[in-house]
C-alpha cells in the first residue's frame, strides 16, 4: 500500500480465535470481577502471610462494595461463589487453549513478540509521546500493534491473568493438599488472597485504558474489527505516529 | 458531529446494555433451572480436585510459631440450649457421642473414653468461606479408628454429624462428608485446641476436623455420628445446614 492511495483499505485484522476469546473474556471477566467483589464483601479485609482473621492486622480494610457492582446484586456469599466458581474454569481453560493456539498459529510470534529496535528507549519514548498527543498510527503502521500496546497485552496475557488463575487456585484448601507448592509461590493463603485482589484491579486498570483507547481510536471501526475481523486502515497522514 | 453523536450513542448504548445485563444476571440468579446448572459446577471442581490429588494427600501442617495468636470462633459461639447448658455445667461428664446408623456395632462414648484412645495432633489452617484463615493446633481421635470400631455396613456412603446447636431455625446444625474424607488420616474428632480442652466458642466438647475443606464443614458441638447411604432424605436434603439454608457447596474443598 502506498501513501498516495487515497482509498481506505480494509484488512482482516483479528483472527477468529482472538475474536472468540476476546468476547468470551468479556463475559467471564465481568462475571468473575463482580462475583469476586461479592465474595470479598463477606470479609472486606486483606492480610499478608498464611493466616489472617478479625483479630489480626489487615493491610487493607474496606467497606462492602455496593450492589450495582456485585453479582448477585444483593449480598449472598453462596451465590457469588457459585457464579465465580462456574466462570473460573471456563475462563482458565479458554486462556490455556488460546495460548496454545496462538503459539501454534504464530499469533504470539508475529503480533505480540517485540521486534528488534522496538524496545529501544527512544522508540518507546516516541510511542509514549504519540499516545500522550493522542496521535494514532495510520497507514501501514496501523496494521500492527505498537510497542505500548504489545506491552499492555503481554502484561495482561502473561502476568495479570495467570496470576489471577493461580492465586485463585491457591486459595482452595483442596488444591492446597493436591499442589502444596502452589501456595508457597504466593507466600501463604492470605497473601494469595491479597494478590488475587490486586491482580483483579490491575486487570480493571487494563480494561479502562483499553476502552479509552478504543474510543479514541474510533470505536466503530475497532469494535467491528473485533466482531467481524475487518478493519478499515486509517489512510496515511503526515505527522501521525509512525509505528 | 456524527462522531459526537456516535460516541453519545455508544455511551448510552453501553450503559443501557450494562443495566439490562445486571438485572438480567439477577433474574438468572433467581431462576431455578439456571441455579441448578450453576450449582453443578461444584461437581466439576470436586472431580478435578480429587483427580489431581491422592486420596490421602495431606493438608499442610505448620509449626508452633506459625500459629494465629487468637483462634476466633464463628457461627454459633454457644448453643445455649437447656440440654447443652446442663452438659456444660457438669464438665461434659454426662455427654456421650453416639455412633450409629449403618454400622454393625453402634457405639456410645464418653469424653473420658475418647481421651483414652490413640490421638492425632495437627497444626493446620482453618479457612472460613468468608475469606479469613486461622492456624491452630488440634488434638483428637482419628475418625477412621472409630468407624473401624463401629464397623460400617457396606451400604454406608456418608457420615452425618449431628450437633447440639439449633441455629435459629427448626433444624439443628448438621454436616456430612463422604468416605474419602471420613477415612482421611487428618480427619479427626478434636477435643483440644492449642493444648487446651475445646472452649465453648470453638465447639466444646468435640468437633470435626476435615482439613481439606472449608470452615463450615468442621461441625462443632458433636452429639452423634450417623452412617447413612443417602443425604437426600435428611433435613433439607443438601447434606448440611448451610448447604440447605443458603446454598453453599456440599463439597467445600474449593
Amino acid at each position: 500500500m502506498s501513501s498516495t492511495d487515497i482509498r481506505p483499505s480494509i484488512i482482516k485484522r483479528h483472527r477468529l480465535s482472538t475474536r472468540l476469546w476476546h468476547w468470551l473474556n468479556v463475559i467471564c471477566l465481568a462475571t468473575l470481577f463482580m462475583s469476586g467483589l461479592g465474595i470479598f464483601n463477606a470479609h472486606p479485609r486483606l492480610y499478608w502471610g498464611q493466616y489472617g482473621a478479625n483479630f489480626d492486622a489487615p493491610w487493607l480494610e474496606l467497606r462492602r462494595f455496593p450492589g450495582w457492582i456485585t453479582l448477585p446484586g444483593h449480598y449472598s456469599l453462596a451465590d457469588a461463589r457459585h457464579w465465580h466458581l462456574a466462570a473460573a474454569p471456563i475462563f482458565a481453560f479458554a486462556l490455556l487453549l488460546y495460548m496454545l493456539w496462538s503459539l501454534l498459529n504464530g499469533h504470539f510470534k508475529h503480533d505480540l513478540a517485540f521486534r528488534k529496535g522496538e524496545i529501544a528507549p527512544r522508540h518507546i519514548w516516541q510511542d509514549i509521546l504519540d499516545h500522550a498527543r493522542l496521535r494514532f498510527p495510520t497507514g501501514e503502521a496501523a496494521t500492527r500493534y505498537n510497542v505500548l500496546q504489545k506491552g499492555a497485552y503481554n502484561k495482561l496475557l502473561f502476568l495479570f491473568l495467570p496470576v489471577l488463575i493461580f492465586s485463585g487456585l491457591a486459595m482452595s484448601p483442596g488444591m492446597n493438599a493436591a499442589w502444596p507448592w502452589l501456595i508457597d509461590i504466593f507466600g501463604g493463603r492470605q497473601s494469595a488472597r491479597s494478590i488475587h485482589f490486586i491482580a483483579a484491579w490491575a486487570t480493571v486498570a487494563f480494561f479502562l485504558v483499553h476502552i479509552a483507547m478504543v474510543i479514541l481510536a474510533g470505536p466503530l471501526n475497532e469494535v467491528r474489527s473485533m466482531i467481524t475481523g475487518w478493519y478499515k486502515v486509517p489512510p496515511e497522514q503526515e505527522g501521525s505516529a509512525r509505528s | 458531529m456524527s462522531i459526537a453523536l456516535s460516541r453519545r450513542a455508544l455511551v448510552t448504548g453501553a450503559s443501557l446494555t450494562a443495566a439490562s445485563l445486571l438485572s438480567g444476571c439477577d433474574r438468572l440468579n433467581n431462576n431455578p433451572t439456571f441455579r441448578e446448572a450453576l450449582f453443578t459446577t461444584e461437581n466439576f471442581h470436586r472431580w478435578a480436585q480429587r483427580s489431581l490429588s491422592d486420596r490421602h494427600s495431606l493438608a499442610r501442617e505448620f509449626s508452633p510459631e506459625d500459629m494465629s495468636p487468637f483462634f476466633r470462633g464463628n457461627g454459633t459461639l454457644n448453643p445455649n440450649t437447656e440440654g447443652y447448658k446442663a452438659l456444660w455445667r457438669n464438665g461434659f461428664a454426662d455427654w456421650r457421642l453416639q455412633i450409629d446408623g449403618l454400622v454393625n456395632r453402634p457405639l456410645s462414648l464418653s469424653l473420658a473414653q475418647l481421651l483414652g484412645m490413640p490421638h492425632r495432633e495437627q497444626i493446620t489452617r482453618h479457612d472460613c468461606v468468608e475469606g479469613w484463615s486461622a492456624i491452630g493446633k488440634w488434638r483428637g481421635v482419628p475418625l477412621a479408628l472409630l468407624l473401624k470400631a463401629a464397623q460400617l455396613k457396606t451400604n454406608a456412603r456418608y457420615l452425618l454429624f449431628h450437633c447440639a446447636d439449633n441455629m435459629d431455625s427448626a433444624h439443628p446444625y448438621y454436616e456430612s462428608i463422604d468416605l474419602v474424607d471420613a477415612f482421611h488420616p487428618q480427619t479427626i474428632l478434636a477435643f483440644a485446641l492449642n493444648d487446651e480442652p475445646l472452649k465453648v466458642l470453638n465447639g466444646a466438647p468435640l468437633r470435626l476436623r476435615v482439613e481439606r475443606q472449608l470452615g463450615y464443614k468442621q461441625a462443632k458441638y458433636l452429639m452423634r455420628v450417623e452412617a447413612v447411604s443417602d443425604l437426600r432424605q435428611i433435613y433439607g436434603g443438601k447434606g448440611g445446614y448451610w448447604e440447605d439454608v443458603a446454598g453453599y457447596e456440599w463439597y467445600a474443598g474449593i
